[in-house]
Parts: structure tokens; C-alpha cells; sequence
């Protein structure tokens, strides 16, 4: 099986709530996990807004679907890269973001974070790698 | 009476917040709703329109919506002002118009 393991880069660019993009991306996301594929996530433009910390969703009656963002790590879901320039664009910083983690098992399950601040330009080069990219 | 402007999408995607900026009447009043309350917040990049704004038009934000995601009301630009579903009614029910910048 190992040598059909593929590349794939779940792009998400869009603010969650106003439009069901975010949580429906997020479903594929935890659908693909299943497959025993590479997966990273990008979260960039807006897209930054939907691991934002303190969604309080009382007030507006919706559902906060933000804390599935933390279940990644046990989907071995464990590089999620987040936009630096974006994050500046909006007035944000990584402490607005949640503290996304796995568990390491090459490293005694020792704690992690999954969260990778790149640029733009870096962002352009991970996506050149892979072999599937898919943005919402 | 003055016109209550309504924008539900982001500055930083769309342009709907930029054109209400430029085609609302002074003394009229701007509420940032659904996915535009984002450009109430501090230092964004769009954060100098809307203080310039505040200056002479009545800016508000609903703040379940930007409770909902992740943000109240120490992150936003001062003057902008918070309102609740009743205060949406209540601007509705006080402006003689309602324009919806989509």
C-alpha cells in the first residue's frame, strides 16, 4: 500500500459560518483520514478566521463546530498550516488561533503542535509538491 | 431619515463592504452582519476605513455573530458600536430604508 500513498493538501480560504464551505471541507478532511493517505491542511485568507479561539456560538444559536478542529490529531492529521501574511491582513496573531496538537509516537507520545505558521511564498512551494489539492 | 446600511460579506473577500463605505450618506447608520463582522476588528488592513467612518456615520456590529466567531467586544475599532437581535429590530424600525450590500 505504501507506495500508493498520496499527497493530499486540503486548502481552506474561506470564513466559517456565512457559508457552509468551512464545516463541509472539514467533513472531507475527516473522511480522508480514513484512507491511510499524507494529509495536510492550509488554513489561509479567511480560512484563518475558522480555528479562531473563543467561537461562542450561544448568542447566535448555531453550531460552534470549532472543537472537531481538535480532533485532527487523532487522525493523525498533524500539519496544519496557517498563512503568517493572512493572519497580519485580518489584525490576527498565532495566540488568536487554537492550539491545534497531536501525539508524536516517535517521540514517546510526547505532545505536539500541529500548527505551522509559513508564508505566502512557502505556501506556494508546499503546494507544488502534491498530488492532490483541494481548496474551499 | 437616514438609511440603515446592512453588509453580511468579508472585506477581505469582497469589495460589498468597500462600496457601502463609499455610497453611505453621513448621519447614515453601517451594521456589519454574518461573515462581515470581521472588518469591525482592530488592525486589519481595512481597519482605517472604518475608524474614518465611526467619525461621521453610526457603525454597528451584531454581536452574536461576532461572538460566534471568536471575537467581542475588546477586539473591535473603538466607536464601533455592539447591538443584539432586539437593537437590529430597533435600527430597522428607526431608518426609513434598508439597503442590503450583498
Amino acid at each position: 500500500m505504501s507506495e500508493n500513498i498520496k499527497k493530499f493538501m486540503f486548502v481552506n480560504t474561506k470564513a466559517p459560518y456565512g457559508t457552509v464551505y468551512a464545516l463541509e471541507s472539514l467533513e472531507v478532511v475527516l473522511i480522508s483520514a480514513a484512507f491511510d493517505q499524507s494529509v495536510s491542511l492550509v488554513f489561509c485568507d479567511d480560512g484563518v478566521f475558522q480555528i479562531a479561539n473563543n467561537q461562542n456560538t450561544e448568542a447566535s444559536g448555531m453550531k460552534n463546530f470549532s472543537p472537531a478542529y481538535k480532533a485532527l490529531g487523532d487522525y493523525d492529521i498533524n500539519k496544519i498550516y496557517v498563512e503568517t501574511e493572512s493572519l497580519e491582513e485580518r489584525g490576527l496573531t498565532l495566540d488568536n488561533i487554537m492550539a491545534l496538537t497531536y501525539e508524536d509516537e516517535d517521540d514517546d507520545w510526547a505532545e505536539k503542535s500541529s500548527i505551522i505558521p509559513v508564508t505566502r511564498a512557502e505556501l506556494a512551494d508546499l503546494m507544488d509538491e502534491q498530488d492532490v489539492v483541494i481548496s474551499s | 431619515m437616514a438609511m440603515l446600511h446592512t453588509v453580511n460579506k468579508s472585506p477581505f473577500e469582497r469589495n460589498s463592504l468597500n462600496s457601502c463605505l463609499s455610497k453611505s450618506k453621513e448621519g447614515s447608520t453601517i451594521l456589519l452582519i454574518e461573515d462581515a463582522v470581521v472588518g469591525a476588528l482592530k488592525g486589519t488592513i481595512v481597519a482605517d476605513k472604518l475608524t474614518a467612518a465611526v467619525a461621521n456615520k453610526n457603525v454597528c456590529v451584531l454581536g452574536s455573530d461576532l461572538n460566534t466567531r471568536g471575537f467581542t467586544e475588546a477586539d473591535i475599532i473603538d466607536g464601533i458600536k455592539i447591538v443584539d437581535y432586539a437593537g437590529f429590530v430597533d435600527l430597522v424600525a428607526e431608518h426609513s430604508n434598508v439597503q442590503s450590500w450583498l
